[in-house]
């Protein structure tokens, strides 16, 4: 399902050129809007669909195995930490479904050098960082202790 | 856009590079940030980072994790399974490194905002099977791109990297990066003590199914161009397993996964006629394989050659029963989101056939082959393993370097780490963050050595695509033909069909042998030339032109391992019809090579599999 974008609703804002992982979507140097340059390298990720302001890109399955007259749209909002998502049938039949997308404030994480810098020593244990606390067992397991108990 | 010359030169100094900013990426940003507090760790990635690599637009699972802390599954449990399933060949020190801390990075991903899905009864993690884990990870790569941004003294997004240089003080010493910017054309020069390499592995080597605009539409994510290798192979590095390519069984033309249906919701996928094929070609495949056939569950490759046979035979399509599952409305948002999460494109094909899966089964199929070291496959370089349960012969150092000295990897690029998946990488990409700062901080200052001639040399070689299309392009009218250069569509397509019909894939029904193996390395030897000859109209184009040279180099050395090793090791991923059975006396090695970049010729040779777990 490789996007298209809809010429009355683009604003020419270019999220979706900064957005997409494949550096298909651009602007068109005349109409100063953006389109898919290269739908046979669309992933059909939904990343500047989700990513446009003015809702302004869609996608029309791949002509190659999808008949016409589908819809899968969807709204991302995280303000509300969910996405919503409406099908439509090429038959008419309409599906919708909300799913939540975080449980934290947006910004939030932590950063690594926020924690209490490790001892020097410590580089040369096989422990990573926060454990063992993050891995909720006592020890980061070892093969030959472990073999033994296993065995 | 308008071609200008090519732009200014940048410099940009680091202690650490990282190269791709996917989930590997993410996590050695992280990492290395929390043990090397003064280092200037950058982060250069060919898209952006917010929505990059295999996880742009999400999952639906989380596809290793132990459960150490309900005592669900132990590092060795895991060890094991990946073995098993890759047919006895994985390197063990590497996998156990990765199950026993993977907990904790999953515990992370909680804690910064993933929501997992929980088991009512217990509370623990909802189980899609033994290892994987329910999620709602529309935004996995976006709250994991958080913590990288916060990591990294500078991340730079919309950088091609297209080769590594190497140190002129020291032999087999890397010594930074070089690429371009795809969005000012500036050419970038990144001089860094340690590299860690964790771009992405192969799409598009093979010819794919689809064959217009939804060959956009491939398993693995067009934009994984073969970086983890193509940047690589030229240093001389050792690579493994690159003819432990995958082919995955999905649901047809929108790859949507299966992993759900069959674990989770209790689906199940018969022959055209109703059949259970697994059960009734048990023998046949025992003949093939001997006692890995028992091998409980039985290894991916296995039931992907059974539904094979099964197609050959005419008794297709093959069928999963999606409607024999979704009884209850939770089930059936279980089994659309799963999609929405991680494939919209399936939900697409269903919308646009009228396919409703509470109502009637969806086909299934085997996808085009591909190159890759984190999902069920082992292809990659051969790295250094953890101090404290490598075998010797796996440990020259620092965990996760490659044989090339301050060139480390993660993800897709380290060989023989199976079953890594989204949260493995990361954690891998930890591992390498943490060994990078340990590298870093022993050499004590010593700045890699880069020579001027050789980064001006490499300067005019990767933008000369730009010129042999303006030059070119005077010799025609108009439109894509012309006697002066090739595009890198036309490339790509020249290397998919000919890796296709040579090299074992969907066409042949993923069989090939010597002739054929010879044949197609003629052919691609001659297509190597030609990426001389690459125009790129723009510098989009240009980034195209070096995505196909990365995937060139993998693909010869697919198809040079694929000829190496000359047994059929993993029916269902390929066949070597010269060899067609297992052969554990000859074949239960790891093939290995280096490639001269000199002389362009590659010595192939074992390295020994230990098992250090029983």
């Amino acid at each position: 399902m490789p996007t298209y974008t809809d010429m009355t609703r683009c604003d020419g804002c270019g999220q979706c050129v900064d957005i997409c992982p494949s550096d298909i979507m651009h602007i068109d140097p005349v109409y100063r809007r953006s389109y898919n340059i290269e739908p046979n390298f669309c992933w059909e990720c939904y990343s500047c669909v989700k990513a446009c302001p003015q809702h302004a890109i869609d996608v029309r399955g791949y002509a190659d195995f999808a008949p016409l007259g589908h819809k899968v749209r969807v709204v991302r909002d995280e303000e509300s930490a969910a996405i919503f998502w409406k099908i439509k049938y090429r038959d008419g039949r309409v599906k919708e479904f909300t799913f939540p997308i975080r449980t934290t404030p947006w910004g939030s994480i932590r950063a690594p050098s926020d924690y209490e810098a490790p001892h020097p020593n410590d580089l040369a244990s096989p422990m990573l960082a926060h454990e063992p606390m993050a891995l909720k067992v006592e020890t980061l397991p070892r093969l030959p202790a472990l073999k033994k108990q296993q065995v | 856009m308008a071609l200008r010359s090519p732009g200014k030169t940048k410099f940009v100094d680091a202690d650490i590079l990282v190269i791709g900013g996917g989930f590997a990426g993410c996590g050695a940003a992280y990492e290395s940030r929390y043990w090397g507090r003064d280092l200037k760790i950058v982060v250069a990635e060919k898209a952006n980072i917010q929505r990059s690599g295999a996880v742009a637009h999400g999952l639906s699972a989380i596809n290793c994790y132990m459960g150490m802390q309900w005592g669900e599954n132990q590092p060795e449990d895991h060890v094991r399974y990946a073995r098993g399933d890759l047919m006895g060949l994985v390197r063990e020190d590497l996998v156990f490194d990765i199950a026993r801390h993977v907990d904790a990075t999953v515990h992370k991903f909680e804690e910064w905002g993933l929501p997992i899905m929980k088991d009512p009864k217990t509370g623990h993690y909802l189980r899609e099977g033994k290892w994987q884990i329910m999620i709602h990870g529309e935004s996995y790569k976006p709250i994991v791109a958080e913590a990288a941004h916060k990591s990294a003294s500078e991340v730079h997004n919309r950088i091609m990297v297209t080769h590594l240089l190497m140190d002129t003080a020291r032999p087999n010493r890397v010594a930074g990066a070089v690429g371009f910017s795809v969005r000012s054309g500036d050419f970038y020069v990144f001089r860094a003590k340690a590299v860690i390499v964790s771009a992405g592995g192969a799409s598009h080597i093979y010819r794919p199914r689809a064959i217009g605009e939804g060959t956009g539409r491939t398993w693995y994510a067009p934009w994984s161009s073969a970086s983890a290798y193509g940047l690589l192979i030229p240093t001389g590095a050792k690579m493994i397993q690159m003819e432990n390519k995958i082919v995955l069984t999905r649901f047809k033309d929108g790859y949507g996964p299966v992993g759900a249906w069959f674990l989770l919701l209790k689906s199940y996928a018969t022959n055209a006629y109703g059949e259970n094929y697994e059960i009734s070609r048990f023998d046949e495949i025992k003949s093939l394989v001997g006692e890995y056939a028992e091998i409980k569950p039985m290894p991916t490759c296995l039931r992907n050659h059974a539904m094979l046979e099964e197609m050959k035979a005419g008794r297709g399509p093959i069928l999963m029963h999606t409607q024999e599952c979704l009884d209850t409305r939770e089930k059936e948002e279980i089994g659309w989101e799963d999609f929405l999460d991680m494939t919209i494109g399936q939900a697409v094909v269903w919308a646009s056939q009228n396919i409703d899966p509470k109502e009637r089964p969806s086909e299934l199929t085997t996808s085009e082959p591909y190159v890759m070291g984190s999902h069920a496959t082992c292809s990659g370089a051969w790295a250094s393993g953890p101090e404290d349960c490598a075998p010797d012969d796996y440990q020259w150092g620092y965990n996760r370097m490659t044989t090339v000295e301050g060139l480390f990897g993660a993800g897709d690029t380290i060989g023989g780490s199976a079953h890594k998946f989204s949260s493995g990488s990361f954690t891998e990409g930890r591992l390498a963050g943490k060994a990078a700062v340990k590298y870093v901080m022993d050499l004590n200052g010593a700045a890699p050595q880069v020579d001027e001639a050789e980064i001006a040399t490499l300067k005019e070689k990767i933008f000369k695509p730009l010129e042999t299309y303006r030059v070119g392009r005077n010799e025609i009218v108009a439109g894509t033909v012309a006697p002066g250069y090739l595009l890198p569509l036309h490339g790509l397509q020249r290397l998919e069909k000919l890796m296709d019909e040579y090299v074992g894939g969907y066409s042949t029904f993923y069989v090939t042998n010597e002739p054929l193996l010879s044949r197609g390395l003629e052919l691609l030897t001659m297509l190597k030339e030609d990426l001389d000859q690459v125009g790129a109209e723009n510098l989009h184009q240009l980034q195209r032109a070096w995505e196909l040279s990365h995937r060139v180099l993998t693909a010869e050395a697919v198809a040079r391992h694929t000829l190496f090793r000359e047994e059929t090791r993993w029916p269902g991923y390929y066949y070597r019809a010269d060899h067609p059975k297992l052969d554990d006396a000859e074949w239960h090695v790891f093939t290995a090579s280096e490639y001269d970049g000199q002389t362009g010729e590659w010595r192939m040779s074992k390295l020994p599999v230990h098992h250090i777990v029983e």
